[in-house]
């Protein structure tokens, strides 16, 4: 019996275990490729997250930072009824409304609201039209140049419609007749949809102070939504055009359209 | 990868199943607040406006 012998030791760590058993399976190749596989997996999974945060928490993010402008700034205040039977409808005005002037950029100078879109929040309006400052955290931009609520040319707007709160989410339901209600701190502008196309990005003889006549001369008092089309791409462009019906003062109560609203 | 990791962490099995789900949650709130906002805009699918 030779007490030198020295008897073979057993693997007993896990690590011991785990490099016999890469040894034995091909060892450096079949460890590059699982490293791979799960890289890949990790890789599918962030995917995965990027399009919930992009679908998902994009809209809880901007609906709220919008809702506590609309909040703060009061913009729902005219729609609340004051005495007990219920909202004052205003009497419509058709002579010129008074017209803002431009203000300056980031600045948000009136609401929106379209009875179409029931349930549908109030949507504030910002002067430019640049996704991260505006159209992303604000929710509706005004094109500047463009002309401003109740005057003559074109008062053109742009929002999401999809992600970031999507405010023009449903601008597809909209048909001709139907009203969207635009106010400033003391004015009602009530316009009437006339007209909806699919444009190309490039287009923008849409936002024209006359829309669709780059060179004509404006005399009527018209509005234009832009949006992406179709939804969740950026292709084409989903274009909704109207004309101003009345005004009224916003001290007066609310438009008839937006009394079953509020 | 993950085997890696694994065997580096301290602690019983139930530990180091509490960290790798604190380790995720951290990767994510770190995609949530950074890497997508920067990401964004290179997405295809989100322009509104005309023009440009």
């Amino acid at each position: 019996m030779s007490s030198t012998e020295v008897p073979p030791v057993a693997p007993t760590t896990r690590r011991d275990r785990h490099e016999r058993q890469q040894r034995r399976g091909g060892g450096f190749l079949l460890g590059t490729v699982g490293v791979l596989g799960e890289l890949l997996i990790t890789a599918g999974v962030l995917l995965l997250a990027f399009l919930a945060w992009q679908l998902w928490w994009t809209d809880v993010e901007a609906n709220s930072a919008q809702a506590a402008i609309v909040e703060e700034q009061g913009w729902d205040v005219p729609l609340q009824p004051v005495g007990d039977e219920g909202p004052t409808v205003v009497t419509p005005r058709y002579d010129d409304p008074p017209v803002l002037d431009e203000p300056e950029y980031l600045t948000t100078f009136a609401s929106m609201r379209v009875p179409r879109w029931d349930g549908e929040p109030t949507r504030t309006i910002t002067q430019g039209t640049d996704r991260p400052r505006v159209l992303n955290p604000l929710g509706v931009g005004h094109y500047e140049g463009t002309a401003m609520p109740g005057g003559v040319g074109n008062f053109a707007l742009a929002a999401h419609r999809t992600t970031y709160g999507k405010p023009f989410n449903r601008i597809e339901e909209l048909q001709e007749g139907d009203p969207i209600v635009v106010w400033t701190q003391d004015t009602w502008y009530v316009y009437r949809v006339t007209a909806s196309e699919v444009v190309m990005p490039q287009d923008v003889r849409v936002i024209a102070p006359v829309p669709n006549q780059p060179d004509a001369e404006p005399t009527e008092r018209y509005i234009t939504l832009t949006t992406c089309h179709p939804m969740f791409s950026a292709r084409e462009r989903y274009i909704v055009h109207g004309v101003l019906d009345y005004w009224a003062p916003v001290s007066e109560g609310v438009p008839a359209e937006l009394a079953e609203v509020s | 990868m993950y085997g890696w990791l694994w065997r580096h962490l301290p602690g019983p099995a139930v530990v180091r199943v509490l960290l790798l789900l604190v380790l995720a949650a951290a990767v994510l709130a770190t995609c949530f607040t950074w890497l997508f906002p920067w990401l964004a805009p290179y997405m295809p699918f989100n322009d509104t406006t005309v023009g440009e």
